[in-house]
């Protein structure tokens, strides 16, 4: 583990993706302005922001959904075209998307080797259910029986399975899309486990999340969007004020005027207590 | 950084390590999975063929001549047009879609065969294939109004109801009915064919045969990847029991007529859509766009494409039907495909456990949906039963279908089986 780690660190010269300028617009709208972005191999970066700050948008681009107006994406050094979900694909970046990423009427097997079957005119069972097993083994998920249909799955397993899915063409580098948003403390925390083995196999990880807490335990860099610009990268030992003030913009906005006023009635108890009889 | 989970009992199978899950070990659990999977509403099957074992012993206490062999031959010979239908319609309905428009497609292409074979004098084989592909194309429109124009096959398809009767009706002009040739091949296969009882019984053991020796290969393989397989005794006792099985239904069938060539050629045709849907990568996309459309678009399958190879699918056995139930009749005429033709491909397809809601059924659900609603049909004009009351049984027998698939789903729903 140790060892996977310390390689990833030297390479930090080198970085696995790096964005370049990436510029995005749709019509009059500019929704993402020369962004620069890098992820190295083992390395954790989480990409958050308020709502509408392009942090979707970004991720449609790397998963080839969109295609970026104008900047370069560099792929272990050499530019490349994300033209498409599948260009991405080969690239080796893989996509785990929040929702709607698997068919619940299918068991575990069939969606995580969905669209990549095994031998298209007899399905190989056999191979697919041991590779299943293997993918699944090493996020040391606790999944009963690769042959339940996924409705039958907590969240948090659903997530695993998603994972495992995007694991199956051996990408370079991974991005999850709010991957704990739906889920309780436990499975959340299953989750995290899993983006940390993911990362020390080697991978690069780009995290979304709204949720500091999950921010701060596992990304290595935290990088702020806001309004389509980068604002700043920070490391998960920045305050809360900084960050907060970094993706809302300001230091004396809604989420610190509400802290200074639970403060203000906490400490000023003569205030406090007036506004509590009141 | 050690791994309890890797050092435990490492001779234990791969798909065997999670010690929370309790496995069915011998026939005895074998059978209790089976109870659980039933009550937590994944059936399959077993509705249908305990809703046939009471619609036989109603039938057979009120008559006996409807168990008699040559009353099953017949049994199967009208089951075999409208089946081949409903195979088509199980495409469809596997992806959660409809199409209202298969009777009347299979007139167009009884039509087409009697106009182009006996009127015109082209070749069979080549009629055969244009009114496919008549099929073919019509099933192509469907599925690009569905994903171009965005049209619900619902409306669509009842569109292409009314459009196909009356292109039916033109073809065939002012005659309104053709006579196939009787003495020609076209007609005793629909008619007279029967396989020879020397033939039907060896052809019987091969599905047997397959079983065992698919089922050593299978388990072989398994056992190589280290992961659990099933017992050799428990294969053999279902080889076993399939062979009976199957001979003591041709021994029956040759106390009779036999085995007619044309449900021959309808259960090929089953055999080989259930090796399409379940074996092949196809067939899984069908299952994923049914389940969830977004999800198979973004795991990478063209869902457009398995529209359209659906839809065309579904209008070509249904143009197929319309030919073997001319031959059936030695007739085309504006009759053929009207009526009860639709409804009762649909219903097969429902009653024999296919969804309508999409990604569940198998091709084995039109073979076994068609003999309840043929058993009913036949039982009825057995006991000198009007049509009136037909339709009403048949149309209870599908409400129930259907609410057994409702009751089934919630289930699944609620045990967490989808």
């Amino acid at each position: 583990m140790t060892t996977v780690r310390s390689v990833g660190v030297l390479n930090k010269a080198e970085p696995i993706l790096s964005l370049k300028g990436i510029s995005k617009k749709f019509g009059a709208v500019s929704a993402l302005n020369n962004i620069e972005l890098e992820v190295h191999a083992g390395e954790v970066v989480a990409l958050v922001g308020d709502n509408g700050a392009g942090k979707s948008t970004l991720i449609k681009i790397l998963a080839g959904v969109h295609l970026p107006s104008s900047g370069k994406v560099l792929f272990e050094g050499k530019a490349v075209e994300l033209s498409s979900p599948s260009a991405s694909l080969e690239h080796g970046i893989a996509t785990v998307f929040q929702d709607l990423a698997l068919c619940e009427n299918l068991d575990i097997v069939a969606n995580i080797f969905l669209g990549q079957e095994l031998s298209t005119l007899h399905l190989d069972e056999v191979s697919m259910e041991v590779k299943a097993w293997s993918l699944l083994n090493e996020l040391a998920a606790r999944i009963p029986n690769v042959r339940d249909v996924v409705a039958s799955l907590s969240g948090g397993q659903r997530q695993t399975v998603a994972i495992a899915r995007s694991l199956l063409l051996n990408p370079k580098v991974i991005l999850l899309d709010e991957p704990t948003a739906a889920l309780g403390v436990a499975q959340t925390a299953e989750v995290l486990n899993m983006v940390e083995r993911v990362r020390d196999k080697g991978l690069g990880v780009i995290i979304i999340s709204h949720n500091m807490e999950d921010v701060r335990a596992i990304a290595d860099r935290i990088v702020v969007l806001r309004l389509g610009e980068n604002n700043g990268v920070f490391t998960p030992k920045t305050s809360n004020e900084e960050l907060i003030g970094a993706i809302t913009g300001a230091k004396d906005n809604s989420v610190s005027r509400r802290a200074a006023e639970k403060n203000k009635v906490s400490h000023e108890s003569e205030n406090g207590e007036k506004y509590v009889q009141q | 950084m050690s791994n309890s989970n890797h050092s435990e009992s490492p001779a234990a199978y791969l798909d065997r390590s999670d010690t929370r899950v309790e496995h069915a070990v011998g026939l005895l659990g074998w059978f209790k999975e089976f109870i659980d999977r039933v009550r937590s509403g994944d059936v399959g099957s077993l509705p249908v063929v305990v809703g046939l074992i009471i619609i036989w012993t109603v039938f057979a206490s009120l008559n006996p001549i409807f168990l008699s062999s040559n009353n099953i031959v017949n049994l199967l010979y009208d089951c075999s047009t409208i089946g081949v239908i409903a195979l088509g319609i199980v495409c469809v309905l596997m992806l959660g879609e409809i199409d209202l428009s298969v009777g009347s497609m299979s007139g167009v292409g009884s039509a087409m065969l009697g106009v182009l074979w006996v009127n015109q004098e082209l070749p069979l084989s080549i009629v055969i294939m244009c009114a496919i592909a008549a099929g073919g194309i019509v099933g192509f429109t469907y599925a690009f109004l569905r994903i171009r124009l965005g049209m619900p096959s619902f409306v669509s398809t009842l569109a292409g109801l009314l459009a196909l009767l009356g292109f039916q009706l033109y073809i065939l002009g002012t005659s309104g009915s053709i006579n196939l040739p009787y003495g020609s091949a076209l007609v005793n296969f629909g008619q007279l064919m029967i396989m020879p009882a020397w033939l039907a019984h060896s052809v019987l053991m091969l599905p047997g045969i397959a079983l065992l020796g698919f089922g050593l290969r299978h388990q072989k393989r398994r056992k190589q990847a280290n992961l659990s397989s099933g017992s050799v005794a428990g294969l053999l006792f279902r080889v076993a029991a399939m062979t009976v099985a199957l001979q003591t239904v041709a021994v029956y069938l040759y106390l009779g007529r036999g085995l007619p060539w044309m449900f021959a050629l309808f259960v090929c045709l089953v055999l080989a859509m259930d090796y399409a849907l379940t074996r092949t990568k196809w067939g899984r996309s069908m299952r994923a766009v049914g389940g969830n459309a977004e999800a198979a678009r973004r795991a990478g399958i063209n869902v457009d494409q398995i529209y359209i190879s659906a839809f065309v699918a579904c209008s070509m056995f249904a143009a197929l039907g319309g030919i073997l139930s001319a031959s059936r009749l030695a007739s085309a005429s504006t009759q053929a495909g009207t009526g009860d033709v639709n409804l009762n491909a649909i219903a097969a397809a429902v009653i024999g456990g296919t969804s309508l809601f999409g990604g569940r059924g198998s091709a084995y659900s039109a073979l076994l949906g068609i003999i309840v609603i043929a058993s009913i049909a036949n039982g009825l004009t057995l006991l000198n039963m009007s049509s009136s009351l037909r339709y009403m049984i048949t149309g209870a027998v599908l409400a129930i279908a259907v609410i057994a698939d409702s009751l089934a789903r919630r289930s699944r729903v609620t045990h967490g089986r989808a």
